[in-house]
């Protein structure tokens, strides 16, 4: 158990930035929400699932909408507490804490500011450590474990909730109620216990996006070995340093596709070629895939270090190609069919970070 | 008998001024120093460069100022902002001025509110606009600031409830009251958008001094001319809009520098190197116009949505310092900056610098006594110029965006490091003049209009779309004073937008074209 202030949440910000992979979000609003719910209702309390009661209720709180509505309307607080509220009062349960869904872009910070609001602690964990574009790609959908029931609300009081057959149908029904409820709103799903939470989810990813994003800012102050550090930290590995010469993107079924381009600094023979649905997916090395979904495709700033989301990319961006292991939680049977490259379309295999050299 | 045109740049260290003909060519120019009250400078650079000019040819006068800039960096001379957010029940969970460094806070903000108003991405009302709210707000404002700025969720898209919102404060303090609206200050992003709106009410006042000095500096000359101010983007405002809208201005002085360089180099894409005592900055100018930044821009401390120059900088200047010998030669970071010209070898002082390295080797002339680097062994001078050369060569690599070799315009008091030849650039070019860039890149530059919305690009189409937002960039900028038939697309960026229906997509056009007449 530890207490989380005001001054730990900018490191937790460039973790989340990192494991957004590109999309997820812009963290920066979900920050300023979180600095504010803590300096308006004191630091939150972060907690191990085995911490809690085995049988105690634990709710989950996201946005979920589209990033660029976000930006423009900005969320109010209320929506957030109003689902966790209604999902609390149809399963007849009170929740005894908080917990992110996605520790990877904005929603690694929302619930934080949900938690302040609340009076609960948050748990440190999650079901995807990183972001992914639907909600039923988690490892609770591996497990069987159900998104539903699940709550939706906007910031003017309206409030939803779902009872659902499949964790497919949750994301279409959610997708489907943001669109009509101004693609800005508060979700509460995947309502587990503590114990199913270690039976079943990510522990220690809030911590882990802690440490990464310490790291991250050592780099990014440029102190000797960070690098390194950095990536020895995360088990990652520098695969491309190069510029961006080719930039093709557009929008199929509501999400954000497209390619990028990285020609390589010191051989501009040699070209990395990145494949983007929201996140960055898939990296190739000239035609071999070399980072594959779930694994992470991080692009960070040559010169600064800063992550760079799929929105920020343009020609002539000089960037550094890093793939991140993904959780081993991830590692178990059926995760190909829910996360990996052909889940997303792609006609390629799952190249295991770690496994043969690249 | 041709017209011309003044340009002055008020710089942190120099006020340059330029006077122009209609072909561009530099018929007179100056530079002064930047004194504590800018007009000084600004009387005596125009004293200066009007001598033997005929003043009644002059037709404009174009100003590039650091002013406003410093104002916010200084925090002085900041008005007091009532800041209201029409956007309740939404955006409560972050407050105006969240994340504002804690002095400019307390210097600038005085009361706000988040009241009922603000619109859907679809358009359809988040609230109605709460005129009850908006009175009351102007009543706790009267007499407590200077100004108020109003923002809105996507009023870049939907205006109607700030421009309402602006009639209520009228009606309440008065039609001079001075107040900015966010749609027309920024673009996307409500937080960034309202920074920018509070940043520029709290300057109205000092780009009121700014234009009103500007103005009476030119008329006790006798020059009665359209005055205008160059912006962030290196294109230009009116000296009443200026008024209005001054935090456009705050990052035109690098923006000026490259546009000036390449248009006294006569060219319209190239990269440009400007090497001064301890640093070396590079950018590039496609079409006319310098690539921006994709990262959002922090002024003073406040993060705003302004796209500014993308450049790179090293620690290489004419006063970086040499140690060490032979092959293992350490070359900067550290500078003796401008007290080169006292602490350099052949200036007779004991420091080993690059532009002593630069007189050894022959590419600085009139500089010093070459003799009194005659001691420094060949293999130290060998071993220096190639590290120098090879730091603008990867800086001028990194900067491109295509592997076809481009043009390279050297300006700055240590332009002479860079050598006549770099692998990747086609020609290196050191344009007559370039010390005054500054001040030529406000006297050459040109009007302009801008979009910046989202579009659904279904069941209309993509063309259709992509049309209008050019049509309406062409009339802002035909507004803005550009020659009707002479306007030009700058820029066309596309953004795919995620999770949004309908094929929805960001838009932005910049239009730019010279005055009219």
């Amino acid at each position: 158990m530890r207490l989380l202030t005001v001054d730990d949440i900018d490191e937790l910000t460039l973790g989340a930035t990192l494991l957004g992979t590109g999309g997820g979000g812009d963290p920066y609003i979900a920050r300023l929400m979180a600095r504010q719910a803590i300096e308006d209702h004191g630091p939150v309390t972060v907690v191990d699932a085995a911490e809690l009661p085995p049988d105690g209720r634990v709710l989950t709180v996201a946005v979920i909408g589209a990033p660029t509505v976000i930006l423009e309307k900005v969320p109010a607080g209320a929506e957030f507490v109003g689902a966790v509220t209604a999902l609390s009062s149809f399963i007849g349960e009170k929740p005894v804490a908080i917990m992110p869904i996605e520790v990877g872009g904005m929603n690694t910070l929302i619930p934080l500011a949900v938690a302040a609001e609340l009076g609960l602690p948050i748990v440190d964990a999650d079901s995807m450590r990183r972001a992914f574009p639907q909600l039923e790609m988690t490892v609770f959908t591996l497990a069987g474990v159900p998104a539903g029931p699940m709550s939706m609300a906007d910031e003017k009081g309206n409030v939803v909730v779902f009872s659902t057959t499949t964790n497919q149908v949750s994301e279409k029904l959610a997708r489907g109620t943001a669109i009509m409820l101004g693609l800005a709103n508060a979700i509460s799903c995947y309502p587990l216990t503590a114990g199913q939470i270690i039976e079943h989810g990510i522990r220690g990813s809030m911590t882990y996006c802690t440490e990464l994003g310490k790291r991250l800012a050592a780099v990014q102050r440029g102190e000797a070995g960070a690098y390194d550090e950095f990536l020895s930290f995360a088990q990652a590995r520098k695969y491309f340093s190069g510029k961006i010469v080719d930039l093709d993107r557009h929008t199929t079924d509501g999400f954000a596709k497209g390619t990028v381009m990285i020609e390589h600094f010191d051989d501009p023979g040699r070209t990395m070629r990145v494949e983007i649905q929201n996140e960055f997916l898939i990296a190739f090395d000239g035609d071999r895939p070399v980072i594959t979904s779930p694994d992470l495709v991080c692009l960070l700033d040559h010169e600064n270090a800063q992550p760079i989301t799929t929105e920020m990319l343009a020609y002539g961006q000089r960037v550094d190609v890093i793939g991140l292991p993904c959780a081993p939680e991830w590692h178990r049977e059926g995760f190909l069919d829910i996360v990996g490259p052909q889940a997303f379309g792609y006609d390629v295999d799952y190249v295991p970070l770690g496994g043969g050299q690249p | 008998m041709s017209t011309l045109r003044i340009g002055i740049d008020v710089g942190g260290t120099n006020t340059d001024a330029v006077v122009v003909d209609g072909p561009g060519t530099v018929v007179a120019s100056t530079k002064a120093a930047t004194t504590p009250d800018p007009f000084d400078g600004i009387t005596s650079a125009l004293e200066q460069v009007i001598a033997g000019v005929d003043v009644r040819r002059i037709t404009r006068a174009m100003l590039g100022t650091t002013h406003p800039a410093n104002a916010i960096i200084q925090r002085r001379e900041l008005g007091r902002v009532g800041v209201i957010r029409l956007a309740a029940p939404s955006s409560l969970a972050v407050r105006p001025g969240a994340a504002w460094p804690k002095e400019l806070h307390e210097t600038v903000i005085g009361p706000s509110a988040i009241v009922g108003g603000g619109f859907e991405y679809d358009g359809t009302e988040i609230a109605p606009l709460d005129v009850e709210a908006v009175a009351k707000f102007a009543a706790q404002c009267a007499g407590q600031v200077s100004a108020i700025a109003v923002s809105s969720p996507f009023a870049p898209a939907s205006n109607e409830h700030e421009l309402r919102a602006a009639e209520l404060l009228a009606a309440e303090l008065g039609p001079d009251f001075p107040v900015s609206l966010s749609h027309q200050v920024g673009s996307l992003g409500l937080l960034e958008r309202e920074n920018a709106t509070i940043l520029n009410a709290a300057l109205l006042g000092v780009a009121r001094r700014v234009v009103n000095g500007f103005h009476s500096a030119l008329t006790g000359h006798g020059i009665e001319v359209d005055s205008y101010l160059t912006q962030n983007d290196g294109t230009l405002m009116t000296a009443n809009e200026a008024v209005r809208f001054p935090i456009l201005t705050v990052g035109s002085g690098p923006t000026n520098s490259m546009r000036g360089a390449c248009a006294l180099a006569g060219l319209s894409d190239a990269l440009v190197i400007d090497v001064g005592g301890t640093s070396a900055d590079v950018g590039i100018l496609v079409d006319g116009f310098p690539r921006e930044s994709s990262a959002a821009v922090e002024v003073g401390g406040v993060r705003t949505n302004f796209r500014m120059p993308d450049l790179i900088s090293i620690g290489l200047g004419g006063g970086t310092t040499v140690q060490g010998s032979g092959p293992d030669v350490q070359v900067g970071p550290a500078s003796v900056g401008y007290r080169v010209v006292s602490d350099a070898l052949v200036r007779g002082g004991s420091t080993l610098t690059l532009s002593d390295i630069s007189v050894r080797a022959g590419r600085l002339h009139g500089f010093g006594d070459p003799a009194l680097v005659s001691g420094t062994d060949e293999a130290t001078v060998d071993a220096a110029l190639a590290w120098t050369d090879q730091q603008i060569q990867i800086m001028s690599e990194r900067m491109k965006a295509s592997r076809a070799a481009m043009p390279l315009i050297a300006v700055g008091g240590g332009s002479h490091l860079v050598p006549d030849t770099v692998p990747g650039v086609s020609e290196v070019i050191r344009p007559a003049n370039h010390a005054v860039a500054n001040a030529f890149g406000a006297a050459i530059a040109e009007a302009s209009g801008a979009v910046d919305r989202v579009y659904r690009y279904e069941p209309r189409g993509r063309e259709s779309c992509v049309e209008d937002a050019v049509r309406l960039a062409t009339e802002a900028a035909v507004r803005a004073g550009a020659h009707a038939k002479r306007v030009r697309i700058t820029s066309v960026v596309e953004v795919p937008l995620s999770y949004l229906p309908g094929k929805a997509c960001r838009v932005q056009v910049k239009a730019a074209g010279p005055l009219g007449a």
